[in-house]
């Protein structure tokens, strides 16, 4: 019986089927979870799965790129919706327009500071370069900062947890501090959210309220852009 | 929804496609993002078709990270050695962010 199973195994392991499978079995198990902690950020689905997955990788002892094979369909997409943020980018056209100076002022030193934060504390207390370049576009939605990491001889996979955990960080951390800031105004909290913590603090606004989220998206949208035209040029004045 | 999809496929192929020829330090995803964003605007409205696809897409955003995140484990040996520049960078860096973006936006509303 055990011989039958091994030879199911060695047939399964093989073909892309078992990668793509198990990264949407993890991916809505995890989903579950997270919707029954109400949605609590320290449960983050995309974290959740990530561990699950690697546990399982672990057990079986299967290599990242038999695993990948399958998984890069779900990968590939990646690229179409960064395309697809331009949609709901062009839906806030005319809050955009009516706010352009508060909007792009932020969005600049919003933008630099996520960067040059980063890789400056980072330096300081001895991180590599190439630890600090997947540092870098820490903040900017994954797509994009993959993108980003990968152009400019950063490790797109370490940039993908290194993102995501950013997003955790700041849903977590954003409303003490902005509290401390005696910041109310949603709309401010909102885009600040969105510009340091993407696509996870985007989702943590919407939880608040409609304003603070739509204002988030905008902010994940306009920085995700904004980091991967400036991005080129920091890593240039630095002495790339 | 297959001819949104299609859609979006064909700005990305293009977005590379510049960045290939163009030598741009940006990826081409990102070009193709812009290049929808400006048609939008010379266009005046999104499609319906090409709404309701980018929302389908985009509400399963986060299980699009999930293989590249998995890679985690090729990462194992240098989170070890250097887990506390990354935490302290990480953590320190996204407050200052938020506080900073915060901040400059409100003195410029007044």
């Amino acid at each position: 019986m055990s011989g039958k199973f091994s030879e199911i195994w060695v047939y399964l392991s093989a073909s892309p089927l078992l990668g793509l499978t198990v990264t949407l079995l993890a991916y809505q198990a995890a989903y579950w979870i997270y919707a029954r902690a109400k949605m609590n950020p320290l449960l983050n689905p995309v974290a959740l799965s990530v561990a699950m997955l690697v546990a399982l990788l672990w057990f079986t002892g299967t290599p990242y790129p038999t695993y990948f094979e399958g998984a890069q369909f779900v990968h590939f997409l990646l690229g179409p919706a960064t395309v697809a943020l331009a949609v709901p980018l062009y839906a806030n056209l005319d809050t955009l327009k009516r706010n352009l100076l508060p909007l792009g002022g932020a969005l600049l030193a919003g933008s630099v500071t996520a960067v040059l934060s980063a890789v400056a504390i980072g330096w300081a207390l001895g991180a590599s370069r190439e630890t600090l370049l997947s540092l870098a576009p820490k903040s900017v939605t994954t797509p994009i900062a993959m993108g980003i990491a990968e152009k400019l001889g950063g490790l797109p996979s370490l940039t993908a947890v290194l993102v995501v955990t950013t997003g955790i960080v700041g849903a977590v951390l954003a409303r003490g501090t902005l509290n401390l800031l005696r910041v109310e105004d949603p709309a401010v909290r909102g885009f600040a959210v969105g510009i340091a913590a993407h696509g996870i603090g985007t989702a943590r606004a919407f939880q608040v309220s409609e304003t603070m989220g739509a204002f988030a998206g905008l902010g994940m949208g306009l920085n995700g852009m904004a980091t991967a035209f400036l991005f080129p040029v920091l890593v240039t004045l630095w002495g790339g | 929804m297959l001819a949104a999809l299609t859609l979006l496929l064909v700005y990305q192929l293009v977005g590379e496609v510049l960045v290939q020829l163009l030598g741009l330090p940006v990826p081409g995803p990102v070009v193709g993002m812009l290049l929808l964003f400006v048609s939008l605007i010379l266009r005046g409205r999104a499609p319906q078709r090409l709404r309701a696809t980018s929302n389908a897409l985009l509400s399963h955003l986060s299980l699009l990270f999930v293989p590249a995140g998995v890679g985690v484990m090729l990462h194992f040996e240098r989170l070890g050695a250097e887990w506390l520049p990354i935490v302290v960078a990480l953590v320190a860096s996204t407050v200052i962010t938020i506080g900073v973006a915060a901040l400059v936006m409100r003195a410029l509303q007044r």
